[in-house]
């Protein structure tokens, strides 16, 4: 179900659909504010906008090395990679987008999983990326979540996983990529019957196949403000329905209000209150 | 004469034939030798059907999946089953027409029937949503389900929708969450389920009662991460390229068992289960009867072990081990 929307932020000021991450240049036009930011600024603000606390893209590398301790993360199925089952081909072929992408991102696949510390408690955790092919879920996501799941539930560790998705399940690997939605959840399912804890962040933006999987399966949902979450693409809606769309729709707010996560979390709070979570939940 | 009532372009040699079969049997005496034209008509339309379907293209697949005239979850229950007793109830919302929950019996055994709902007529449709169910569908399923695992009775569902609705209310009331609740639940439900994909298997709407210890599709059913106009729709901008997209997408019955994600394909009759429900449910109640009687044998436990590790196998990937050789997991599509 992979979605059919490049996210959009209701904000008049965001013309910044197209493309993916942190623009290059010194300067950085804010898609919440449309200020102009100095990047270093930024940076040093974990990509969260000084002037109006509008959360910028970062990368799975950039949010593990925010959340872990110093040098505790540990990478791992690494090795699993990227093929092209169905020989799949629009414009270009899967395989050669593939190829793009991990050039592009200096990632694999859209999934950075291992195991690491947070404030010295030992965890198994996961980031997807929303920059690689929109963070969407074919087999070596599924694959590498549910070994990450598999060895959370062998060393009773508590479970992170940092979705970023615009993408759901990824079309190119058909039939594959939905079934993974099943496999992630029946790994959780068995992990949560062994008792473990597991903390999902929702960040912008959580989409189609994987918002109806592991990103909604957490003990404890906790969100990035203004994160466009939700199971329909919005264009979708709008097409099927045919009125317009009530302000702040699928965004994180919406779905406090709504009940279906536990806590808005600002980025530089998120790493101490998934250490006071695991805290409150046993040692485990 | 098996009739279609409204034929699709690709059908038109099967229409001619039909309506120059439909003039001689208008007849009201007729003659030695139209009766004989008669019979050699019939024989090659049963020819010509044969071979038109024998090569039908995905897309085309998609359009008989989706033919109005096709046996829905409420026909089956009709025509193959000894009893049912309707259970409502999500204990939450509301009721959703677009999924049908409830007790049936197939001979002697008792089983829990889960399955979409189109509705035939344009009344039924709109009060189904065209079988695109909402979050208190997936509830009321997920309720009867548990229920059904209570009292160790096995669970059959029907899978026929387009997509789980897309709709304020639907993410409202929890459409992504009540999907990942339902895959979650059924991987660890202990008791025996069998899913068969009958019409149209829409990505999450599907999935979300699609977890099982069999999954089957009738011949013409499709069974796809997005709908063909929703991939055209992205890859080529416009929903007219939704052919296109069906060939790339290998969602028939030919290609779900190659890739081990379909466990059987039962046939349909010539031209189509639209042609001829009782046959079709004849078929789908000899397959279930078949299945059910293998896994009520399993015991339970076994039976979770062997989902898991049916759903764990699926997916396809390289892993590059350390010597630097790469082998190659899952299935993979074969030209």
């Amino acid at each position: 179900m992979a979605i059919v929307d490049t996210p959009k932020r209701t904000n008049p000021n965001t013309e910044e659909t197209k493309r993916r991450g942190i623009p290059e240049g010194l300067w950085i036009r804010c898609p919440g504010c449309g200020n102009s930011i100095y990047r270093k600024e930024l940076e040093k603000n974990l990509n969260v906008c000084p002037k109006c606390r509008y959360h910028n893209y970062v990368s799975a590398r950039e949010r593990i090395s925010q959340l872990l301790d110093e040098g505790t993360f540990e990478a791992y199925d690494e090795h699993v990679l990227p093929t092209d089952p169905l020989r799949f081909s629009d414009k270009k072929s899967y395989a050669e987008r593939l190829s793009a992408e991990q050039a592009r991102t200096g990632l694999t696949d859209a999934a950075l999983c291992g195991l690491g510390m947070i404030r010295a408690r030992r965890v198994a955790i996961a980031v997807t990326d929303s920059a690689f092919i929109m963070g969407s879920m074919g087999s070596v996501v599924g694959e590498r979540l549910t070994r990450l799941i598999e060895r959370a539930t062998e060393q009773s560790l508590p479970l992170i996983i940092v979705s970023g998705s615009g993408g759901g399940a990824r079309m190119h690997e058909g039939i594959l990529s939905l079934m993974q939605m099943a496999k992630v959840s029946a790994a959780l399912a068995r992990y949560h019957t062994a008792g473990g804890l597991y903390i999902s962040v929702l960040t912008n933006p959580t989409m189609g196949g994987v918002a109806a999987s592991f990103a909604s399966l957490g003990d404890l949902v906790f969100a990035e403000p203004k994160a466009l979450i939700g199971f329909a693409g919005p264009r979708t809606i709008k097409a099927t329905i045919k009125i317009e769309l009530p302000e702040g729709f699928q965004t994180s707010e919406f779905l406090l209000e709504h009940g279906y996560i536990d806590r808005i979390v600002e980025r530089f709070r998120l790493k101490t209150e998934i250490a006071a979570a695991i805290d409150y939940c046993g040692k485990r | 004469m098996p009739s279609a009532a409204k034929g699709f372009e690709f059908e038109q040699p099967m229409l001619d034939i039909e309506t120059q079969l439909g003039e001689i049997e208008a007849a009201a005496n007729p003659s030695e030798e139209q009766q004989e034209l008669a019979r050699q008509l019939r024989r090659r339309w049963t020819d010509t059907t044969r071979e038109i379907y024998s090569k039908l293209t995905p897309w085309q697949v998609v359009q008989v999946s989706r033919h109005k005239d096709r046996p829905y979850t409420r026909d089956y229950l009709n025509l193959a089953f000894d009893e049912f007793i309707e259970l409502h109830g999500d204990k939450f919302f509301g009721d959703d027409r677009a999924l049908l929950t409830g007790f049936a019996k197939l001979g002697r055994q008792k089983v829990m029937v889960v399955g979409h709902q189109k509705g035939r007529t344009f009344k039924e449709r709109a009060a189904c949503h065209f079988g695109c169910a909402h979050p208190e569908g997936y509830r009321k399923a997920m309720a009867k389900m548990k229920l059904a695992e209570k009292y160790g009775i096995p669970i059959i569902c029907f899978i026929d929708t387009p997509g789980a609705y897309p709709g304020i209310g639907a993410e409202e009331r929890g459409q992504a969450q009540v999907i990942a609740e339902s895959m979650f639940l059924m991987s660890q439900l202990k008791t025996p389920i069998i899913c068969i994909v009958i019409g149209e298997g829409g990505s999450g709407g599907a999935l979300g009662i699609g977890v099982g210890d069999r999954i089957a599709m009738l011949q013409y059913a499709y069974y796809s991460v997005i709908s063909p106009e929703g991939c055209a729709g992205i890859l080529w901008k416009s929903h007219q390229h939704a052919p296109k997209a069906a060939d790339v997408l290998r969602f028939t019955s030919e290609h779900l068992p190659q890739l081990g994600v379909v466990d059987d394909v039962i046939e349909e009759p010539l031209g189509g289960a639209h042609r001829d429900h009782h046959q079709m449910a004849a078929r789908l109640k000899n397959y279930l009867a078949k299945t059910l009687e293998q896994l009520v044998k399993t015991d339970p436990e076994t039976l979770l072990e062997r989902r898991y590790d049916k759903f764990r196998k699926m997916g396809s990937y390289l892993e590059q081990l350390e010597d630097g050789t790469v082998s190659q997991h899952g299935y993979t599509f074969s030209v």
